[in-house]
């Protein structure tokens, strides 16, 4: 189709307005094998009657035979063009369909418009990149640990550093919107915890991340645990340059929270299915939610722990201490 | 109510190319948002408004446009169109399907003067 009249499909108008150009030497091969060469003036709203007369047109058959002729005629005829071909228009319009936006609005000039092509979230990406090249070349394992409010994130954590401060160097990023209640009680561990209050923000973002890393003085070889704000929506889409998102849900909540928030099990590697020691208590159905969270992401890992009863505790040190191994082999062969 | 930081972003990056591109007002908005981006599309609207006033879009006219949901079945082998992250296939109900696109979001470009 003509995509500066709409000819072929004749729709398209201007503030209810037919397009109307005057075209001059014309040659078109159609799709059919046919091709005409006219010079006429004509509003493009096809089912024409040309009231104008003297075309000359140049026919190429099937056959391969041709003929030109110059005739009168005036007619109207059903005039089915099936314009999908690519013609060059060298006639003198403007054509404002191709400029950037394939598309143009009354009014508006074209060379006023500034192509930008960036994805909204670039600037937290590229934070979150010189956060992960950082953590790399240190052999730091960084994990977003990411749940709605009450799945026992800090519980499970304060137990998880308990289980690896011998012998391993680790510290923690909390994020909260208010207090440093969370830090105060990772700091009773031993551990050195950072809160980040996001005042009315509602995760965390790779800016505040990169910028507690640095205050943290970071150990090389270490692990970094990073609790975002308790919110099952927003930190999905920012990254902040871990390695993993870790997604903690308890057995007390909905087992259709992954149905329900599917962003955010889509972007974790791992799933935590904590307080698992309620679930005789609980109408819980932990299949359906193993199940409901693999509808979301086919991919993700699911280990159920309970920080009360010890259960899954060890099969989740393991996988942090896997990755901690990996982060410390690639900083050496990247090192190289 | 992440659209607001989302329009934080979108109003970041018209200021960082009102100084390249040298302009000093922006009068329209085209951003590409995918159906599986998590954005809610009346929610970036009105955190865009919101955001921009008193800066060099303020006024300025917000244009969405979606694009689709497509994931690849590995079942079906093709491409097929998803409304949801966790719809399954529409042809063969696998959930084994790995979203390849509509989860974009671009300012794509700006009427400025």
């Amino acid at each position: 189709m003509c995509n500066v009249c709409g000819c072929g499909a004749g729709e398209t108008t201007i503030d209810g307005k037919a397009v109307e150009h005057g075209h001059g030497g014309h040659f078109h091969v159609h799709a059919d094998g046919t091709a005409h060469d006219h010079d006429h003036s004509h509003n493009h709203a096809h089912d024409h009657e040309h009231a104008e007369a003297k075309h000359m047109h140049y026919h190429l058959h099937e056959d391969g035979s041709s003929h030109e002729h110059v005739h009168d005629h005036l007619h109207g005829h059903d005039h089915q063009h099936s314009h999908d071909h690519d013609h060059s228009h060298t006639h003198g319009t403007t054509h404002y369909g191709l400029g950037p936006a394939g598309a143009h609005a009354p009014g508006m000039s074209q060379s006023r418009m500034v192509k930008i092509e960036q994805d909204i979230l670039s600037k937290n990406d590229s934070y979150a990149n010189d956060n992960r090249s950082y953590l790399a070349e240190h052999g730091i394992f960084a994990l977003n640990l990411v749940s709605s409010p009450g799945s026992g994130k800090t519980t499970l954590l304060v137990k998880t550093i308990e289980a690896l401060n011998n012998g391993m160097k680790l510290a923690v990023i909390e994020g909260d919107q208010q207090t440093d209640n969370d830090a105060a009680r990772i700091r009773a561990t031993g551990a050195p915890a950072l809160q980040i209050n996001t005042g009315k923000g509602c995760h965390l973002d790779a800016f505040m991340v990169g910028k507690a890393m640095t205050q943290l003085a970071l150990n090389d070889d270490s692990l970094l645990l990073i609790e975002n704000v308790g919110n099952l929506v927003c930190p999905a889409s920012f990254d902040l340059g871990e390695a993993h998102k870790v997604a903690i849900l308890s057995v007390t909540e909905g087992e259709d929270k992954p149905l329900k928030y599917p962003d955010m099990f889509r972007a974790a590697d791992l799933m935590l299915l904590n307080k698992c020691d309620l679930l005789p208590y609980l109408t819980f159905d932990a299949e359906l939610a193993v199940a409901n969270a693999r509808r979301v992401n086919p991919d993700i890992q699911v280990i159920r722990t309970s920080a009360t009863s010890g259960e899954g505790m060890n099969e989740w040190l393991d996988w942090i201490k896997a990755g901690c191994s990996k982060a410390v082999s690639r900083k050496s062969i990247d090192g190289r | 109510m992440h659209e607001m930081s989302l329009a934080e972003g979108v109003l970041q990056l018209i200021e960082d190319s009102a100084k390249t591109q040298n302009f000093s007002r922006v009068r329209t908005v085209w951003l590409e948002i995918g159906q599986l981006a998590g954005v809610e599309v009346e929610a970036m609207k009105f955190c865009f408004d919101a955001v921009v006033n008193d800066s060099i879009a303020q006024g300025a006219e917000l244009v969405i446009i979606e694009t689709p949901g497509q994931a690849w079945c590995l079942h079906c082998a093709e491409v097929v169109n998803v409304k949801a992250l966790y719809d399954a296939c529409p042809q063969c109900g696998s959930h084994q399907v790995q979203v390849t696109g509509g989860n974009e979001m671009r300012v794509k470009e700006l009427d400025v003067e």
